[in-house]
């Protein structure tokens, strides 16, 4: 059966999609238990928690449609079995339609029509002149600089009236949903409008209403500008932007998943059965918290990169290969950064050994195992999810530093670092290339911000102590 | 208390070799010296005979963890780890893949790096602690509010565009002090200048939230209370009461990072063209030369461990309720 | 003499707006220059806001939104709060219930009461040493002590230097808020006396928070009674001891266990202190009352006054007030048992001695002997208390008795079976045998699990006989056995009161039928009136079952009251054992009659020795602090050999026979 494509499923997308399933686990669950649906519903009530959180989701979103890896089929020739591309696209490249495909010359300015930088053409007669050269995939059929400004703002307004029909249709779904328990959609509406438990859902539905405003506006300016202009080999940077979105989440979550086993495993073992375990321990921890954190992800990424390097016959694709060194970085970075949480469920369980209830657990001769499953796990489990929250931004802004020193993800991934380093050197130019930087700084900040602010709601609401302490 | 210190040298020395041989690991279990020697030597030299040789130049010729071939001790002794690490406790670090002396380029260059990294520190310690104390000052007001937002919104810009900005604004838009260089004497001030602004305001948000929530913590205890009910004024609880016990963990914490000074930053020096230890590592880094980066772990290994002793010497000092048994 | 202080319609709010719950409602205060008010109170009625009210120091959230109060001639919320912090320390000082909390852990006492002197008094460094030297004299701490920091001291010392701060700006007016609730019996005695003894003789007036009825009987000229945030009754004491009026204040003698009140039910009131935020529509009391009529649910109740300074707020007629009826008095079937003479429970020379490591390899320099040799029995159905202050080893002992801690040396017997000597399975089955209770209702149930599910873990562990169904069944048994509904089972811990949650603790004790409860403080985290209902629960379950309860307690009167036998516990070892009626009337022991002696309620009347420095590490533990001591106390450490029935540590318990 030819599909005229095949799914391909890299490394990286397993893990995150494993990851996918343990979240809706433990929504699930959630959902489930009284004391973990109480502070999230607290985190529901609170306003930035809730803009944040659509934010994310609206993050998640680009990141797992870029998670649909497929290759395409090549021109099929008789008899011989189809093949397909070495190429890996994913969904994302098929949403964007030719925005991968749009490459230009050189760098260009956001809505440019010209390329930034002179160049010797030869004219008609014959003649050479150093002129902007026209942009191949900018402002297509339209006369000059004026027109385009015209369609640009004609397009913006077009945006701005189906991101607003859009936000009226959420609107409507959501003062639907509120109603149906309320009597009727006006209540729905009444309760959205004025409520104050509705503050929370109040804040994230304009957050939604704005992203879809912005959104539609892209989608009618991108197919005939570059938004955000050109970098330096001609890709649109606003594709590039959308690309990077994956790194940066895959960096900030995968990551988890080799730190949580390994500091929930050693930090409960630590401080529940103390003596020698707690020993062994401890040192393994004070010895990894001892090299500087850097300096042990560069020597662990330098390594990895040789063996990827001297193994090319296990990669069919580069993207597989660049794939894996996203995989490896993760899995250093967990390997390095569960100390930390290690240490805090430590000191927790030693302080929840102690209490009367772990006492009367032992005095039925309830087994340890069970002890630490029953008693210890669920209330530390506020911990863990705090602490996975607030390290989510330290590492996608982790990864923009590691990439810069020159161990972070593979220089063909398109990640924020990467975009960083590469403007970088572009600064001295006059006038500067200032979009590429700008482009960088915009989406990371707002993922960063969201991540942050989604951080402080989550552990408001689930630790007991900071509660009224902002 | 000389006993406890006794004892805490003594365990760092297990740490230490730990470090070692987790570094050894990384670096020859998966990475063999023949892997090493033709990466070295370069694709057209591959030969057998050259890898040979390069290994016995370069003292890589022995097994890795244990010399089966050599008799008693020196089974354990006569090999790669031995003589790779046996060295480094002795602060001998060898010669880098060019030949130079690591050592001496260490005592060359922690210099500048400290030159940056000590007033980044302290500068650092004053600002963060006086903005934390002004939005504890004006808790639960707008310009507490105000305080917070601004610290979140600081965290959430990563570290690189604040060298970026700091470089652009002030080197190039109001050409007041060079945008990057290093140079001995007075006129290192000028240099020093732009680094540690940056590397200060880069650390706003994180610290001065978290210190915050400490003096926060603190002064919902009951002796805050008690001082109040002395009669005693807001200021005066805030700065004896508060900021006193507040400044122990504080202030211990800090300690830990002052030996690690020496290492400077790898951003914020080969950004700035800083000739420290920070950029020497990051070129190592980029240059894959593992020598250089054996040798700062180590010695990374070795100031955190200092770090550590001294951080539990000054609770001694500062916090009477500890003694060191 | 100064110190009148005047408050009138006191209300606190708790948060924002006009619907904003009031934990303090409408609360008159008068006290006279020099005099002594008690405002007494269960926790939760709004005592401690009340005095921070005055103070002006009432935590964030907690907003004044209503009342006058004057000290003297001064309005003291008119005052800027410039001025305020001249009164506040100056003419009206607070101390507080957590000495050790309540002192800045990293300055020295010195530190902190010159603090005070400095911005009460002439700022002249000179004087100032001189000064804290006189005041640290006048609350009993030897100058000496001044150089010392906070956890350098004892409980009661602390307390001294914190009253010493307060004393600083030489106030008219010392409100101490529970100053003695976190202290042991005999050191309470101490600071009571001090409180007592400074009042008398700086002319200051004292407002003494508590929730003891004894305390407030020793020390109070009028006492104030509150009940959810409003004043109940307030009377001179002898009037409110001869004739309580308000059927709150009445319940609340009622419910005291006392020895006096031995093989009596006890009075119950039923449920628990309204919690906060409770919309009220009549008496506040009305839903516990069993006096309660129409209106009482219908019209709140003003204060009125039915007899000079005695002052209520109860629609009752005043005449009522004349017949005091102390409730009816039932027996107990418990106390029908004869004692059966089987042995249930027993300990021989049991220690736990913890090591004290020293030097450079950590060797074990010494041991800390928590408990050394103890030896004591329990019958079946019998009811044995450990008595003793904090620090004595009493819970050490229980945990190692049920093997939660291992033992050092000696022998556990649980009907006749040496516990000691059993592997894991052994001990998990006799385990269902033996039971614990713990002290702090909160601590002692997990949070994250519901109320059924904790009671399923023992019936999970130890009866594996049992299927689902049944352990449904006996989960809805043991609930309706402790008195709670069989709802109960699918709720989580934190929708219940403190009694509430005791209750299920006992429940899930209980689940795996257990011959031997030890009760470790079961009650000392509780109102009086949620006390009263645990202890009868106790005697019904004991009556019922023949349960035999090993019952640790630092009160006395509840030992009294409860207890077949008492043990009294010093440093590790039994001073004392005996039957209790024998026990409380005639204590044998130095000791045990310092502790009787120091109990509230006697009006204070033994004065306690002075402690030598010295320690009994040879001889008897107490030498330290016995009026009786002799020479040979010093070296000769005495055996606990019977007298009588009962059996003493002391040398001179022999002698005097």
């Amino acid at each position: 059966m030819n599909l005229g494509f095949r799914p391909e499923l890299l490394w990286s997308d397993a893990l995150l999609f494993l990851l996918l399933a343990v979240v809706v686990m433990f929504a699930w669950r959630s959902a489930r238990n009284e004391h973990l649906r109480a502070p999230w519903r607290r985190v529901a009530r609170s306003r930035l928690g809730m803009s944040a959180a659509v934010v994310l989701i609206a993050y998640a979103c680009i990141g797992i449609v870029d998670s649909l890896h497929y290759r395409p089929a090549l021109p099929a020739t008789e008899g011989q079995p189809v093949q397909y591309a070495a190429e890996v696209r994913s969904l994302l490249d098929v949403l964007t339609g030719e925005l991968r495909t749009r490459v230009e010359d050189s760098y260009s300015a956001p809505f440019s029509l010209h390329l930034y930088s002179r160049e010797t053409v030869t004219q008609p007669d014959g003649s050479q002149a150093r002129v902007f050269p026209r942009l191949q995939h900018a402002g297509v059929g339209l006369a000059d600089a004026a027109a385009a400004r015209a369609d640009i703002v004609w397009r913006g307004l077009r945006g701005i009236a189906l991101g607003a029909l859009g936000g009226a249709l959420v609107l409507i779904v959501a003062a639907f949903a509120v109603g149906r328990r309320l009597g009727g959609w006006r209540a729905g509406w009444m309760a959205i409008r004025c409520a104050p438990e509705c503050s929370g859902l109040r804040a994230g539905l304009a957050t939604l209403i704005g992203l879809l405003v912005l959104g539609a506006i892209a989608v009618q300016l991108v197919p005939n500008y570059h938004v955000l202009g050109t970098d330096k080999v001609g890709t649109d940077v606003f594709y590039l932007s959308l690309k990077s979105v994956r790194t940066g989440l895959l960096i900030g979550t995968l990551t988890t998943l080799v730190t949580l086993p390994l500091a929930l495993l050693l930090g409960l073992a630590a401080g529940y059965y103390g003596g020698r375990v707690d020993d062994v321990i401890q040192y393994l921890y004070t010895t990894l918290n001892s090299i500087p954190g850097v300096l042990l992800i560069a020597s662990a990424v330098l390594v990895a990169q040789v063996q990827i390097e001297l193994h090319p016959e296990l990669f069919d694709t580069a993207a597989a290969r660049s794939d894996l060194r996203l995989v490896s970085l993760c899995l250093i970075l967990g390997m390095t950064s569960w100390t930390g949480l290690a240490r805090l469920l430590r000191a927790e369980t030693l302080k929840l050994r102690e209490m009367d209830y772990i006492q009367a657990a032992r005095a039925f001769g309830v087994s340890r195992a069970r002890i630490i499953g029953r008693h210890i796990v669920p209330n530390v489990a506020h911990l863990v999810l705090i602490t996975v929250a607030i390290d989510f931004s330290g590492l996608v802004l982790a990864e923009a530093v590691l990439s810069y020193v020159g161990v972070g993800v593979d220089p063909v991934t398109a990640s924020w670092g990467n975009m960083i380093n590469g403007a970088r050197l572009e600064l001295a130019r006059e006038p500067m290339v200032w979009w590429q930087l700008s482009a960088a700084f915009v989406f990371m900040f707002a993922l960063v911000l969201s991540a942050n602010l989604f951080a402080d709601s989550v552990r408001d609401a689930f630790d007991p102590r900071a509660a009224g302490q902002g | 208390m000389l006993n406890y210190f006794i004892r805490r040298v003594l365990y760092a020395l297990p740490i230490l070799i730990g470090v070692n041989l987790l570094t050894f690991m990384l670096f020859f279990v998966v990475n063999t010296p023949d892997n090493m020697a033709r990466i070295h030597l370069g694709a057209k030299y591959v030969t057998p005979e050259a890898i040979e040789k390069w290994k016995v130049e370069h003292g890589y010729d022995r097994p890795l963890l244990y010399n089966a071939g050599a008799t008693g001790m020196s089974k354990l002794t006569d090999t790669l780890f031995v003589d790779k690490s046996l060295a480094l406790f002795a602060f001998d670090f060898g010669a880098a893949d060019d030949g130079r002396d690591i050592a001496r380029e260490i005592r060359h260059r922690m210099w500048p790096s400290l030159a940056i990294a000590l007033p980044n520190f302290l500068l650092g310690l004053v600002a963060y602690l006086s903005f934390a104390l002004v939005m504890v000052f004006f808790r639960a007001s707008y310009l507490d509010l105000a305080g917070v937002v601004l610290c979140v919104a600081l965290m959430s810009v990563s570290g690189l565009f604040y060298i970026i900005g700091g470089q652009y604004l002030v080197g190039k838009l109001w050409h007041l002090v060079p945008v990057s260089g290093f140079a001995p004497g007075a006129e290192m001030l000028k240099f020093l200048l732009l680094p540690v602004l940056v590397g200060v305001i880069g650390g706003l948000g994180d610290s001065s939230r978290f210190y915050r929530t400490l003096f926060l913590e603190e002064i919902h205890k009951d002796y805050v209370r008690t001082a109040r009910a002395k009669g005693l004024s807001e200021r005066v609880v805030l700065f004896r009461h508060v900021l006193g016990n507040a400044m122990i963990p504080i202030l211990t914490g800090a300690v830990v990072v002052i030996p690690r000074l020496f290492l400077g930053s790898l951003i914020v020096e080969s950004f700035f063209g800083i000739p420290g230890l920070g950029s020497y590592t990051i070129e190592a880094i980029q240059a894959q030369d593992f020598a250089i980066v054996r040798s700062m772990v180590f010695l990374g290994s070795v100031l955190y461990i200092v770090g550590l002793l001294l951080t539990d010497l000054s609770y001694t000092l500062v916090d009477p309720r500890v003694r060191l048994e | 003499m100064g110190g009148a202080l005047t408050a009138r319609s006191l209300r606190v709010a708790l948060g924002p707006g006009a619907q904003a719950p009031c934990p303090v409602d409408g609360v008159d205060l008068d006290i006279a220059a020099g005099e002594c008010v008690v405002l007494l109170g269960e926790s939760g009625c709004g005592k401690s806001l009340t005095a921070l009210a005055l103070m002006r120091l009432l935590p964030d959230g907690l907003t004044l939104v209503g009342g006058r109060a004057s000290l003297g001639e001064i309005d003291l919320f008119a005052l800027p709060e410039q001025a305020m912090r001249t009164v506040r320390g100056g003419r009206m000082a607070m101390i507080f219930q957590e000495p050790m909390l309540s002192l800045n852990p990293v300055m020295t006492i010195a530190a902190q009461v010159a603090e005070a002197l400095r911005v009460h008094r002439d700022p002249q460094a000179a004087t100032i040493g001189d000064a804290t030297a006189r005041l640290l004299d006048a609350v009993g701490l030897e100058v000496r002590l001044g150089a010392s920091y906070p956890f350098q001291l004892s409980g009661g010392q602390r307390q001294r230097a914190l009253i010493a701060t307060m004393l600083a700006g030489e106030p008219e007016l010392l409100i101490a808020d529970e100053p003695t609730t976190a202290l042991d019996v005999t050191v309470q005695a101490q600071i009571l006396r001090l409180l007592r003894g400074l009042r008398a003789a700086r002319g200051m007036s004292l407002l003494l928070i508590t929730h003891d009825l004894d305390v407030a009987r020793d020390m109070a000229d009028r006492v104030i009674v509150m009940y959810a945030g409003q004043v109940v009754e307030a009377a001179d004491r002898a009037t409110l001891y001869r004739q309580p009026f308000h059927p709150y204040t009445r319940k609340l003698f009622s419910v005291l266990p006392s020895a006096h009140a031995r093989g009596q039910r006890l009075a119950a009131i039923p449920g628990a202190v309204p919690p906060l935020g409770t919309k009220h529509r009549g008496c506040r009391f009305a839903a516990r009352c069993d006096r309660a009529f129409a209106r009482c649910h219908e019209e709140a109740p003003l204060l009125r006054e039915i007899g000079s300074g005695h002052q209520v707020r109860c629609h009752l007629d005043a005449g009522a007030g004349a017949i005091v009826t102390m409730p009816a008095v039932q027996t107990t079937t418990a106390q029908g048992i004869e004692p059966a003479s089987t042995r249930l429970f027993e300990v021989a020379d049991l220690q736990v001695h913890f090591p004290i490591r020293k030097g450079l390899l950590r060797r074990v320099t010494g041991w800390f002997k928590a408990v050394d040799g103890v030896d004591l029995a329990i019958d079946r159905g019998e009811t044995v208390a450990l008595v003793g202050e904090s620090g004595c080893g009493k819970t050490t002992l229980a945990r190692a008795m049920l093997r939660l801690i291992p033992p050092t040396h000696g022998d556990i017997r649980l009907e006749g079976q040496s516990l000691l000597a059993l592997g894991e399975s052994a001990l998990r089955e006799a385990r269902a045998r033996m039971q614990i209770v713990f002290q702090d209702p909160f601590s002692s149930l997990n949070p994250r699990l519901r109320v059924g599910e904790i009671l399923e873990e023992g019936l999970r562990s130890l009866r594996l006989d049992l299927d689902r169904g049944q352990r449904t069944a006996r989960i809805d048994e043991l609930l309706g056995k402790v008195g709670l509904g069989a709802d109960a089972a699918g709720r989580y811990p934190h929708a219940f009161s403190g009694g509430q949650r005791q209750r299920i603790a006992i429940a899930r004790a209980l689940a795996v039928e257990p011959r031997l409860l030890v009760c470790d403080e079961p009650t000392s985290a509780l109102d009086v009136s949620v006390q009263a209902q645990i202890l009868s629960l106790l005697q019904d379950l004991q009556a019922a079952d023949g349960l035999g309860y090993l019952f640790i307690a630092h009160n006395l009167p509840v030992v009294g009251y409860l207890a077949d036998r008492i043990a009294v516990m010093y440093r590790g070892r039994i001073v004392e054992e005996g039957p209790a009626p024998k026990v409380m009337a005639a204590p044998a022991h130095p000791y045990t009659q310092l502790l009787l002696e120091s109990a509230p309620g006697r009006g204070l009347r033994a004065e306690p020795p002075e402690s030598r420095s010295e320690d009994g590490s040879t001889g008897c533990a107490f030498f330290g602090r016995c009026p009786k001591a002799e020479p040979r106390c010093a070296t000769v450490r005495p055996e606990l050999l019977p007298v009588d029935d009962r059996r003493v540590a002391c040398h001179l318990a022999r002698t005097e026979r």
